[in-house]
């Protein structure tokens, strides 16, 4: 039984080693993403190292009567050695296990949140039409180009969801995205599912397809280096018979189904049970009892299928009343919102990142801060994955004019560093870089300019903040 | 107080334990929990609170007529009401039980019963509400077998639940227990989903029936350890029937802050071979670890039962549980906790061994059992704050507390609480010979 251990069991311990991820990454951008080189020289490092320990183990097991060597070591490697007999099958057989729970609990740290960035491209193109920018493969890349290249956006943002064409598009000098994300320290993710699609006889409920083939699919993402996965369930609600126990259900089977294929080829699945904000007067606490029930019949579906818990995301949506009802404060949001997780999602999810849909970019942060407050030592992470509340000034700052590339990335910057504070609970209220806050004589100035501009360029511009800047850095040259 | 109306229930079906009595559980579970009041909830909240305190746990003092019967007689005494009701008034009468005791759970019997050596001559609930000490009721009637599954039960009880839990919250009682039972047996294929179902469901409707009555319920899925598998195939099983419970009970919209949990240490079959069994450290991390993936943080306290350790090992495991709870959750958030809810005990024999055999019946005794028994609650009020140390006051050295097929048995639910009558039910049979309870 001993030889078993050290000749076969200790190399395929070393093998499945963490990269134990150090503190030090939290403070510095010093975490360099593995090429495909780098990682089979790290492999084969590995095998060699541990056919060594192997060899020398074996030899040294001659003279010492192993047992006595064992009972010697310091209760940790003893209890490595005890943890694989208890571990369940779905994760003893997974290969990946270690890995997808230590990027789960990287992403899900403290202070940063997840950039929500993987439209479709019709979804991308209507967003880009609107600021007058033709929808094009080009203008696509640029536009995530400007993203993902903003400085010091990884002291913000953990990780950024990636449309699949996204994934292997190239900056305008022919740096991949996945490495560009590796330097700032931002992990990349990946949309997997393709798409909603009617459910026939129901009230215009949806279920989400992209079953067939996500295998293979996840296993090419993860190659390109990809590391999480995202899923969108979308239930409707309303004050009677939305959702429907079938629209739930369907979303709630494809969702653990993704859910174990994603980790099964070692991408996080960040799971997201959307009960969407609509048109209704539905109370706070009709989507309360929705979302209770929605959540609750998640996990116990997750649960059936091995799914681990401890290596997934949870992304739902603040419980807010419906779109007719009077507007609820952040207090109530946050109430209803914390009551919702305690109830349904364990503590071994380790973050919970809430979506913006509905909110507008200031609601959003305020909200995001007012659940720390109302849940100041919560088992899971409370923080965002953020669409709109990170790109909706962006993108209006940018509307495609070269000229604006560095102020668009610094509101995008800035609407991180305020989503970040929020998280952390310092978030000061008024501050908020959406440009309606500013002091005073900042607005006259704004007022001033505006009316400036408008006068020449005859467009109607949305003013914000930035135009002092903007005219400031004009003048400055761009460093690359 | 209660408001449900007990004329609203329905006709029983015809199995106690089939499909439909499944859904009918659900059904009225879910009726019961939509009619509980904001005002009843913070009053149920506020004695979860009580009873899931730091530095406190639970004892379970509720073992049945035959139970109890068989470890009296086994100590040379004999089983009649006056000595089970000196042999509680022993573990009840330290002055500083409520330093280390935030609840006792009793036998519906013993609610009625005095004090002879107290000064005014309480009932027992008054002695332990002077003492801080917030006294529970024992519910349930017993096992039953399921017919499609002889091996598996079920838990009787349902039928007069209501007026019961009425009449005990009149005698004193503030919170309830109902015991499940779910049996591993990898050769014949258990626990089958069907077992845990119906018992999640039965909890369901336990817990909101309990709330309507101002009871707070423990809910106990008790996986027992009898068997030969191995800390891994119970791990397994502990999360498979946490998932179902927490399913049920979110079905049922049962008001989570007001239950508690009452689950078994994570630990190999008491007939699994010696060389496989994890270190204690082991076992505590993959508890600590199944109930963080399956219990949601509504709940204010999570309670482990003894479940036949010996003394040390409850209160040593107990104490390592703790210990390894109050590291945070991520070493990217110093500030998180690892278990929002308190993991405390609810024991039964690891809290009255050594004081049943102190006692042993004779009245010279009283003092010293008393003082045992004061001294296991201490040692435990401290493993619960992660700050037990040796020695342990248990004068029982090492000696298993484990019994076969407890709860088994035609008598299971005589002895003070209402006989049910299970229309087709037959006699159980223990399945390996040995006598029943």
């Amino acid at each position: 039984m001993y030889i078993y251990v050290t000749i076969i069991r200790l190399p395929l311990i070393t093998l499945q080693r963490p990269i134990r991820p150090s503190l030090r990454c939290l403070t510095t951008s010093q975490f360099t993403f593995p090429t495909a080189k780098k990682l089979k020289l790290c492999q084969a490092m590995k095998i060699f190292s541990s056919l060594l320990l192997a060899s020398l183990v074996t030899t040294c097991s001659a003279f010492v009567p192993l047992n006595q060597v064992l009972n010697a070591t310091p209760i940790k490697t003893r209890g490595r050695f005890a943890a694989l007999k208890m571990v369940s099958r779905a994760e003893k057989e997974n290969p990946y296990m270690e890995e997808l729970k230590a990027n789960a609990r990287k992403i899900g740290g403290r202070g940063r949140g997840i950039l929500a960035s993987d439209e479709s491209n019709a979804t991308t193109g209507k967003r880009l039409e609107a600021v007058g920018v033709e929808n094009t493969e080009e203008n696509r890349r640029k536009w995530r180009e400007l993203l993902y290249t903003a400085p010091g956006l990884g002291q913000y943002i953990s990780g950024a969801i990636m449309f699949d064409e996204t994934l292997y598009q190239k900056t305008a000098e022919g740096k991949p995205f996945v490495d560009v994300l590796a330097e700032q320290n931002i992990i990349p993710g990946i949309k997997v599912d393709t798409g909603l699609q009617n459910m026939f006889g129901t009230d215009g409920e949806t279920a989400t397809q992209g079953l067939d083939g996500l295998g293979d699919r996840c296993k090419a993402y993860y190659k390109q280096g990809a590391r999480f996965a995202k899923w969108r369930a979308v239930l409707k609600v309303d004050d009677r018979d939305l959702p429907s126990e079938k629209a739930i259900w369907e979303n709630a089977h494809a969702l653990a189904r993704y859910a174990a294929i994603a980790q099964e080829n070692g991408l996080v699945p960040i799971v997201e049970p959307e009960v969407t904000l609509g048109p209704g007067a539905y109370s706070i606490e009709r989507t309360a009892f929705i979302s209770e029930r929605v959540n609750s019949i998640v996990m116990n579906w997750l649960n059936r299928y091995d799914v681990v818990l401890d290596a997934i995301l949870l992304k739902p949506n603040m419980i807010l009343p419906g779109l007719d009802a009077p507007i609820a404060s952040k207090e109530e949001v946050a109430k209803y919102t914390v009551q919702v997780m305690k109830r349904s999602i364990p503590p071994a999810v380790p973050s919970i990142h809430f979506l913006s849909g509905g909110m507008g970019e200031e609601e959003a942060t305020l909200n995001l801060q007012q659940l720390q407050k109302e849940y100041p030592d919560a088992p899971w992470s409370l923080t965002f994955s953020y669409g709109r509340a990170l790109q909706s000034s962006t993108l209006k700052t940018w509307s495609g004019k070269q000229e604006n590339w560095k102020a668009a990335q610094d509101i995008l910057v800035k609407l991180a560093q305020a989503n970040s504070q929020a998280q952390l609970g310092q978030f000061v209220e008024g501050t908020h870089p959406d440009g309606k806050n500013a002091p005073v004589f900042i607005s006259i100035l704004r007022f001033v300019l505006g009316g400036c501009m408008r006068l020449i360029s005859r467009q109607a511009v949305e003013v914000d903040v930035s135009i002092a800047q903007r005219k400031k850095s004009q003048k400055r040259p761009r460093c690359k | 107080m209660s408001t449900a109306s007990p004329s609203s229930a329905p006709q029983a079906p015809a199995s106690s334990h089939g499909l439909e009595a499944y859904h009918l559980h659900l059904m009225e579970a879910a009726k019961l929990a939509a009619q509980l009041t904001q005002h009843q909830k913070n009053a149920l909240e506020t004695i979860a609170n009580q009873m899931a305190r730091p530095g406190r746990g639970l004892l379970a003092a509720d073992e049945s007529v035959p139970t109890l019967g068989k470890r009296l007689v086994a100590a040379g005494l004999v089983n009649d009401e006056e000595t089970r009701r000196a042999y509680r008034e022993v573990l009840f009468s330290h002055p500083d039980l409520g330093e280390y005791l935030s609840g006792a759970i009793l036998f519906s019997e013993t609610l009625g019963q005095k004090a002879v050596k107290d000064a005014e001559g309480r009932l027992f609930p008054a002695l332990l509400q002077s003492k801080g000490v917030l006294p529970g009721v024992k519910v349930d009637l017993g096992l039953e077998p399921l017919e499609y599954s002889a091996r598996e039960t079920h838990t009787k009880g349902m039928n007069d639940l209501m007026e019961r839990c009425q009449e005990f919250y009149a005698q004193g009682a503030r919170f309830a227990k109902w015991r499940a039972v779910i049996r591993i047996d990898e050769a014949a294929n258990l626990p089958t989903r069907a077992c845990m179902q119906i018992n999640s469901a039965e909890l369901a409707r336990y817990a909101a029936t309990c709330q309507a009555c101002g009871l707070v319920p423990i809910v106990e899925p008790e996986i027992l350890i009898e068997g030969a598998h191995s800390a891994e195939t119970f791990a397994r099983v502990t999360e498979a029937a946490l998932s179902e419970v927490y399913y049920t009970l979110a079905q049922a919209k049962v008001f989570l802050e007001g239950t508690l949990l009452k689950p078994q240490m994570i630990m190999p079959g008491v007939d699994s071979p010696s060389e496989g069994r994890p270190r204690p450290e082991e076992a505590a991390r993959r508890t600590l670890e199944a109930l963080r993936r399956r219990v949601p943080p509504a709940v204010p306290g999570v309670v482990f039962l003894s479940g036949g350790q010996t003394e040390e090992q409850a209160t040593q495991n107990l104490n390592l549980i703790n210990q390894l709870a109050k590291r945070p959750a991520s070493p990217f958030r110093p500030s998180s906790t690892t278990c929002p809810w308190i993991l405390s005990f609810s024991f039964g024999r690891s809290l009255q061994a050594s004081v049943l055999a102190t006692w042993d019946g004779k009245d010279k005794n009283y003092e010293k059992a008393m003082e045992v028994a004061g001294a296991l609650a201490k040692a435990n009020a401290q493993a619960q704050l992660g700050e037990y140390q040796g020695p342990h006051p248990s004068v029982l050295k090492g000696q298993s507390l484990h019994e076969t097929n407890r709860g088994w048995g035609a008598n299971a639910g005589e002895g003070g609480g209402k006989g049910e009558s299970t229309a087709g039910a037959t006699a159980t049979v223990p399945p390996s010979g040995e006598t029943a309870a």
